[in-house]
């Protein structure tokens, strides 16, 4: 099986507590995961580390066969892209220029952009939605306006790893739609890789082609959505009362909730 | 489509064709620049015209005496010992602390920083002051006595930097919320040490007060070289990183993703910049409100590109100062210190800026 990385007896502190605590899991490559867990299990904390933003106290990761520690900043920028929880800029930028700066990695330091370059970003541009208002001012949008454009930013980074970090937050169901499906086409189409931390289950169970647990920087549970997905594993994980059935209309498993 | 959103998109295009014109927009600041150093040469006590100071500078520069042939000696002496050293230093300065100030807000993320924010000119005058307090004269026996207050000044703001960075600084790196807290901190107590030693000084206290308000009467060719030297090099090390720059505006974890070293860009941006601040503090004393105002103004003409910000700033920075010092060396009756005019005009002018921000913000 291809792996994308495999991460092995992670540990990561802050202070004292334990944030990641033994965490072991392969991530294959082409797939789509979803990382579900309550709200501070280190969800974030496990993307930082992925992504090298931060370094683990111990533990392995491995990307695409070699260690990820031996990769320069510069080779992971074209390898994986982030979308951020929270994107917030305060200087005047335009929604072109930022959608722009997904090519930095590609454009030498003191070169302008390439007509490719150029034709990579309209494309994305139109694909997300945002082409209406490439010559707006970020700082004029509002938060969800903001966040279709960081996913545009991370997709014309062009890499094979797309991270989602609670990119729907700030969306209405439309647009948390169309960013899935988008998503879910690199997938398919491009054998990319997306991993995605989502809080809302649902959206999850439809998109992810396995899903991973977290609670208290472990995996609590992983495997395959439609495997996984299930009373006992929602009930140790986020301790509620649930009902999970297979609905045809979105052809996968769905969650309701007791109050 | 309401009227509203074809009037932001129509004011959104104009801005954008005006932000492209970036070499135009260099080009003109750096003539009008190289215009008003003459002009400026011109004015003072002796008034000179135009076309003899410009014959004087070509003539110095390309070693041609013959040009001189029928001027007063005394001319060519004011214009080349006296004005241009003047004004050149003033002109470096302004685009120093202007330099410095679109990177600390760069970095810090905040269109309010400048070069105080991080204690950074507290420091330098502290150090100066004690120069002055203990009448401290070093390397007189090489015949750099002058370069003594510089010194200090500059250890002090060095110093001040790595003690608010140590502050600020956790395992984690430093945050930008951090290192303004820190640097508001260290500068409060730096001034309160700079209080107390206009306390107990009788007779240099008056040298202090004047270096603290900021001047630039008497400075030498060494003065200019020196300034300009070090900008220079700051300015290449920024430049290079000014595209960084931008990413970091997108926050540190994104800018991390696209292959930034968020913890080594911040280092290297605020050491460079806290040292143009420092050699500017150090030769022309407090001058307030260039680092904050002109990265802020020049926005508005160049949007935040730092690629572009940075060296519009630079000229912005230099024409606005070089005006000021003018203003005060040769249009004023009596020379006023030149940190009490950009104070004076600046501060009220920021306060007009930022409350109409703030209203167009309430309006939204």
């Amino acid at each position: 099986m291809n792996m994308t990385f495999e991460i092995e007896k992670l540990l990561f502190f802050y202070e004292d507590r334990r944030v990641i605590d033994d965490l072991t899991i392969d991530i294959e490559t082409g797939k789509f995961y979803g990382i579900i867990g309550p709200n501070g299990c280190g969800k974030t904390t496990l993307i930082d580390l992925i992504t090298k933003h931060k370094n683990p106290v111990s533990g392995n990761i491995t990307y695409k066969g070699k260690d990820l520690s031996l990769y320069s900043k510069k080779e992971l920028s074209m390898e994986i892209a982030l979308v951020p929880q929270n994107f917030y800029i305060n200087f005047p930028f335009t929604v072109e220029e930022i959608v722009m700066m997904g090519r930095y990695p590609y454009i030498p330091r003191f070169s302008v952009p390439s007509p490719e370059d150029y034709r990579i970003v309209y494309d994305i541009m139109k694909q997300t939605g945002i082409y209406k208002f490439k010559d707006r001012f970020i700082t004029e949008l509002s938060s969800g306006e903001r966040q279709r454009i960081a996913f545009a930013r991370a997709l014309a980074q062009d890499t094979p790893i797309l991270i989602l970090d609670e990119a729907t937050s700030n969306l209405d169901v439309n647009y948390s739609l169309n960013l899935l499906n988008i998503a879910a086409q690199r997938v398919s189409k491009e054998k990319k890789t997306v991993i995605a931390v989502l809080q809302d289950i649902n959206l999850a169970a439809i998109y992810c082609d396995y899903l991973l647990f977290i609670k208290q920087g472990s995996i609590a549970a992983h495997g395959n959505t439609d495997e996984i997905l299930n009373q006992n594993t929602l009930q140790s994980v986020f301790n509620v009362d649930t009902k999970v059935y297979f609905e045809p209309y979105s052809d996968s498993m769905q969650v309701v909730f007791k109050k | 489509m309401p009227l509203t959103s074809i009037k932001v998109q129509e004011k959104s295009g104009f801005k954008n064709r005006l932000q492209k014109a970036i070499g135009i927009q260099i080009l003109l600041l750096s003539m009008t620049l190289c215009g008003l150093i003459v002009i400026s040469a011109c004015m003072g006590y002796i008034q000179l015209s135009f076309v003899d100071v410009a014959k004087i500078i070509v003539a110095k520069i390309f070693g041609q005496t013959s040009m001189l042939e029928g001027m007063d000696k005394i001319f060519s002496v004011v214009v080349i010992e006296v004005r241009l050293p003047r004004i050149l230093t003033a002109a470096v300065v302004g685009g120093g602390l202007a330099v410095s100030g679109a990177v600390f807000q760069g970095i810090l993320l905040n269109p309010l920083a400048d070069p105080y924010t991080l204690g950074v000119s507290a420091g330098a005058a502290l150090g100066a002051s004690l120069a002055f307090f203990f009448n401290i004269v070093l390397f007189d026996q090489i015949g750099l006595g002058a370069c003594s207050i510089p010194v200090f000044a500059f250890i002090g703001a060095v110093g001040t930097l790595f003690f608010v960075i140590y502050l600020s600084s956790s395992r984690g790196g430093f945050s930008s919320n951090n290192l303004i807290l820190s640097g508001i901190i260290v500068a409060a107590i730096l001034s309160a040490g700079i209080s107390f030693l206009k306390h107990v000084a009788d007779e240099q206290v008056s040298i202090i007060i004047f270096w603290l308000m900021g001047s630039f009467a008497s400075r030498t060719w060494v003065d200019v070289f020196m300034t300009s030297s070090f900008l220079c090099l700051g300015f290449l090390i920024i430049i290079f990183y000014a595209r960084d720059l931008n990413l970091m505006s997108l926050g540190s974890r994104t800018a991390s993703s696209m292959g930034v070293d968020t913890g080594k860009l911040t280092l290297i941006l605020l050491v460079t910049a806290s040292l143009i601040t420092a050699i500017c503090v150090s030769v022309s004393g407090i001058i307030g409100f260039v680092g904050l105002l002109v990265p802020h103004m020049v926005r508005f003409l160049t949007g935040p590109d730092n690629r572009k910000l940075i060296p519009v700033s630079m000229l912005a920075g230099s024409i606005l100062l070089l005006c000021a010092d003018t203003v005060t060396r040769a249009i004023l009756p009596s020379e006023i210190p030149i940190g009490v005019l950009t104070a004076l005009i600046g501060g009220p002018f920021f306060c007009y800026i930022f409350r109409k921000r703030q209203a167009a913000v309430t309006d939204n």
